[in-house]
């Protein structure tokens, strides 16, 4: 499956993650420029990191109107996967593809800093190759990764099971002191509805060789490996 | 003559200077071209004050591609086909007045002195120095900078990897914020920032230019701040994104090999810009400054000529590439001017329209008078030298806990992991040692576009410089910042290959402070020779005092170090439990290694002392310390320096999470200075068991002294009859030192 990692004239995760792709787990991607609109050929859209347009006023407000993400829309609508990374996942909550919005860290300082994540459940095209509650251990990196959302919002992303992702601690037990930005029931991933669009606050690309401190991201680009075998696999067949 | 004092004290010329330009012309010259000449001869842009001395330097050696002053930055030949470029420069003056845009707008500065070249920038370091933090202002100008820094290089996505951080009284009212970037290009595509052929055309890149930074170069940077001057609007405002898309663009254009020259806009922006091309290009230019996009109405050409808007490039290219060029800067969301053309003849020639209003030779303009001021050996110095250390009362040996974990609590000494954390340290997926350890590591090339596969090669980078050892002996405190910055990339398992540096010191028309710089650069030279090592670029800050006082003289060494694979690398803290711990060099139990420690200043309140280095001895200790390292004998090494052996121990314990059971010492006659001296070219290294007959036989191939310490092991940091301590209690102390002094 060929992913199409899009750059922002802001972004600076893009590389980070065509190097994880490419170079770690030798699958093919390609860049996709913020002004393009055709997404034919790929498998699944990253939305990477950075400050899209500078994101002065809020992260990815203007980049929720740029002409690639309408195409990312209709993509994610024919099922496409999308996984949008710290930055990407602020825009795909300023473009309602998901719910909530990500607020300023409730102390108020940007952070980088490793963290641990808790596969939520590993029945969806993101996690599927993690074990039942594996322990992630994952960087992040921002000054908005606050989750918030209405009470109503938040029960529903509960109850259909759409938190991918908690901040925990070692042992995997969801603990304030591991909350890293006063985030929502420590929530550091949601996904859409149908499943197949992602947004995370910590960084798995940055997490993908021993030498760099984890290689605990991997697992997250292989299950995406596995899914888009499947859906190439299912759209044949139809 | 006809100009006003007052004018002169605005551009910071002297008379006798205002003289020698009449006489160069034959002529008056008019305002602007009197704002043209303070510009380029303030001691920022012509280091007039420091240039005879900065000579002394050796700046050419082995593998320097581009020497200092040739360029925007330095570069260096690492290998592989691939060059470093790399520059600290201050921006001390601004981050005083408005710490978080200054020190903004100080990374700006420096990120694109990298990218002018056409290097990817890879790495950003800082060098900082504050006031105590019991004071309401060093806590504001402390959390500003470290703010400012945090916000410029986290939108920039390129990773800070720390740097140091010291505090002292001298520095309250003038922090020092020193900027370092490094970058990495393919040998062959090292951009130039001169002006190529000639007709070839100037283009303005960039941000729209406005009156901010008026006078930064000659104002802020080139006088004290005795008067309480409203002098904020000296200080420019930065703007991340808009750097970001500047350097994606610059980057592509050399890539593309569009441009014969990319020059930023930095001090005395479109001035400097401009002339500095043209002479490098060894021709002169035409210049129009109505075409220069602006941000308000009625800017003067003066105005326009010395903005100092942060955020804007002269791109020199050829005339054909036009098109190609501006295409892909629109590309990029980017606005251009054409605003001149490089000429043949060596004049300088700015127009507003058809009307010329300066014309000056460009050599008049890039050869400033150059001063050697009078050197005078300060009066304390003798006096604080000659301090009878030996009188004073030895360290009770039941005190030595409790002193270890207050020197660990010190702000100096504490972890900086809370500045750190607000750094993003990781993005390019390139930092293999982030912040906190001797030295940052980073895999090159990592994750550049030009897709050059995995790499096992890795760069170290470290910065030094202890101002309370330059102040009790000047010439000591440059060779040992050198030293102890080639130390530390050695502890890595790197090879120290070039030197950035920049100097912060007073005002050099003071004697004393002359011979500070004097004896300073004496002693980087010495120590730069001994260590076979080039200064490839620099910065000078003078006229760091406030309300009279200097501050320490503060030479700031950055050191760029090279390991050809990264499975040789060597972390600082211990691995594993059973393994044998080793001091490399001496005890230094004397009284006089206590000189300038931090013990000396917290336990007796004094800074006093000569400290000393030998550098013979530093050589060998490092050529040691890499051999063992590269042949794998030692499992980690940390360099010992400031708190001295105990802190460095402690250290080791703490950022390998392992315990230490220290054997008896044999000491010197004091305890204290054994303990906590902070006598240089030592480092503790820790080693297997079966290794240790190995390492002790390459140690005496070295002549270098070696001691057993101890083993390493267990949940306690145990000294003997010395002290004991749980590994929880020296990590919290070192932990939460910062933030319990208000950092």
């Amino acid at each position: 499956m060929k992913f199409g990692i899009v750059i922002f004239p802001g972004t600076w995760s893009d590389r980070d993650c065509y190097h994880a792709i490419t170079e770690v787990l030798h699958q093919p991607a390609g860049f996709v420029w913020h002004q393009d609109t055709d997404l034919s050929g790929y498998g699944c859209i990253v939305l990477p990191g950075g400050f899209s347009y500078g994101d002065y006023l809020r992260p990815g407000a203007i980049a929720r109107f740029s002409p690639v993400m309408s195409a990312v829309e209709r993509f994610a609508a024919e099922g496409g996967l999308v996984l949008g990374i710290c930055n990407g996942f602020q825009i795909l909550c300023e473009a309602g593809m998901l719910p909530g919005v990500l607020m300023p860290n409730s102390h108020l300082e940007y952070r980088c800093q490793w963290t641990h994540i808790r596969v939520e459940s590993n029945r969806t095209p993101f996690t599927n190759r993690c074990e039942p509650d594996q322990v992630l251990e994952v960087p992040i990196s921002h000054y908005e990764g606050n989750y918030y959302t209405d009470d109503e919002t938040l029960s529903d992303l509960e109850a259909g099971g759409r938190v991918a992702f908690r901040y925990s601690n070692h042992e995997g037990e969801v603990t304030p002191e591991a909350n890293p930005n006063g985030t929502l029931h420590n929530i550091a991933g949601i996904m859409s509805r149908e499943g197949n669009v992602l947004g995370m606050m910590p960084h798995p690309e940055r997490a993908c060789e021993a030498l760099l401190g984890s290689a605990d991201g991997l697992p997250i680009f292989k299950s995406l490996m596995a899914s888009g075998a499947k859906l190439l696999h299912s759209s044949a067949r139809a | 003559m006809p100009v006003d004092k007052t004018v002169l004290d605005e551009i910071a010329l002297s008379e006798a200077e205002y003289r020698l330009i009449v006489e160069r012309l034959g002529r008056e010259p008019n305002g602007l071209e009197l704002g043209l000449f303070g510009a380029l001869w303030s001691e920022h842009c012509g280091y007039k004050h420091s240039k005879l001395l900065l000579r002394t330097m050796p700046g050419r050696g082995r593998g320097v591609l581009i020497g200092p002053g040739e360029e925007n930055a330095g570069a260096v030949d690492i290998g592989g086909g691939w060059a470093a470029v790399m520059k600290v420069e201050s921006h001390n003056h601004p981050s005083a007045v408005e710490p978080f845009e200054g020190a903004a707008t100080g990374v700006g500065g420096i990120v694109r002195d990298i990218f002018a070249m056409g290097a990817r920038p890879i790495a950003l370091m800082n060098s900082l120095r504050f006031g105590p933090l019991s004071e309401r202002r060093n806590r504001y100008l402390f959390h500003g900078v470290v703010r400012g820094i945090a916000s410029y290089g986290n939108c920039m996505g390129i990773p800070d990897v720390g740097g140091e951080i010291y505090f002292a009284l001298c520095y309250s009212g003038n922090p020092l914020v020193n900027a370092l970037c490094l970058g990495i290009v393919p040998r062959e595509r090292l951009v130039r920032g001169k002006a190529g052929g000639e007709e070839d055309l100037l283009l303005l890149v960039g941000a729209d230019t406005g009156r901010d930074g008026l006078h930064g170069a000659s104002g802020l940077a080139s006088r004290t701040f005795e008067d309480e001057r409203e002098l904020r609007s000296a200080v420019q405002v930065g703007n991340p994104f808009m750097e970001k898309l500047l350097m994606e663009a610059c980057l592509e254009l050399a890539e593309k090999g569009l441009v014969s020259g990319i020059q930023d806009l930095g001090a005395a922006g479109l001035t400097s810009a401009s002339v500095e091309a043209a002479d490098r290009g060894g021709g002169g230019m035409d210049l129009d400054v109505s075409p220069i996009p602006r941000r308000e109405q009625g800017m003067t050409p003066y105005e326009l000529m010395l903005s100092e808007t942060q955020e804007r490039m002269l791109l020199i290219l050829p005339r054909a590439n036009l098109d190609p060029v501006q295409a892909l800067l629109r590309r990029w969301g980017l606005t251009s001017a054409l605003i001149g053309k490089v000429t043949g003849g060596r004049e300088a020639l700015v127009r507003q329209g058809s009307e010329v209003i300066a014309r000056l030779p460009v050599a008049a303009l890039t050869q400033p008078p150059v001063y050697h001021y009078k050197v005078r050996k300060p009066a304390y110095l003798n006096r604080l030298q000659a301090f009878d250390l030996a009188s004073l009362p030895d360290i009770p040996t039941k005190e030595v806990g409790a002193w270890l974990l207050k020197l660990l609590a010190a702000p100096d000494i504490a972890s900086k992991e809370t500045v750190y954390r607000q750094y993003d340290h990781q993005v390019g997926n390139g930092t293999v040692f982030p912040p906190g350890g001797d030295a940052a590591l980073l895999r090159v090339p990592c994750t550049l576009s030009s897709g050059s596969g995995q790499s096992r090669r890795g760069l170290a980078l470290s910065t030094d410089g202890n101002g309370r050892l330059t102040y009790l002996d000047p010439f000591a405190g440059g060779a040992m910042a050198v030293a102890e910055a080639a130390r530390n990339v050695v502890c890595t398992g790197a090879r120290p290959l070039a030197v950035t540096n920049c100097l912060n010191f007073g005002n050099p028309e003071r004697p004393e402070v002359f011979y500070q710089l004097k004896e300073a650069v004496r002693g980087m030279a010495a120590a730069c020779r001994k260590l076979r090592l080039s200064i490839i670029s620099g910065n000078v800050s003078l006229y760091n005092e406030s309300q009279g006082q200097a501050i320490y003289p503060t030479p700031v060494v950055g050191m760029l170090g090279v390991i050809p694979d990264l499975k040789h690398r060597c972390p600082s803290g211990f691995r594993g439990g059973g393994d044998t711990v080793l001091l490399l060099g001496t005890w230094g139990g004397e009284h006089r290694s206590l000189a300038g420690s931090l013990y000396l200043e917290m336990a007796h309140g004094r800074v006093a002392g000569r400290p000393c280095i030998d550098l013979d001895m530093e050589a060998r200790l490092q050529r040691l310390c890499l051999s063992a390292i590269r042949r794998g004998l030692v499992r980690s090494a940390h360099d010992c320096s400031d708190g001295g052996l105990l802190v460095a121990l402690a250290e080791a314990c703490i950022m390998g999470g392992m315990g230490f059971r220290g054997e008896r010492w044999q000491l010197g006659s004091r305890l204290d200075a054994a303990l906590f001296g902070e006598a240089p070219s030592r480092i503790v290294v820790s080693a297997s068991p079966r290794d240790v007959p190995a390492l002790e036989a390459l140690v005496g191939r070295h002549r270098v002294p070696i001691a057993r310490l101890g083993v390493t092991g267990g949940q306690r940091c145990s000294l003997a009859n010395l002290a004991d301590l749980s590994l929880d209690e020296i990590t919290q102390a070192w932990r939460g030192g910062l933030a319990g002094a208000g950092g």
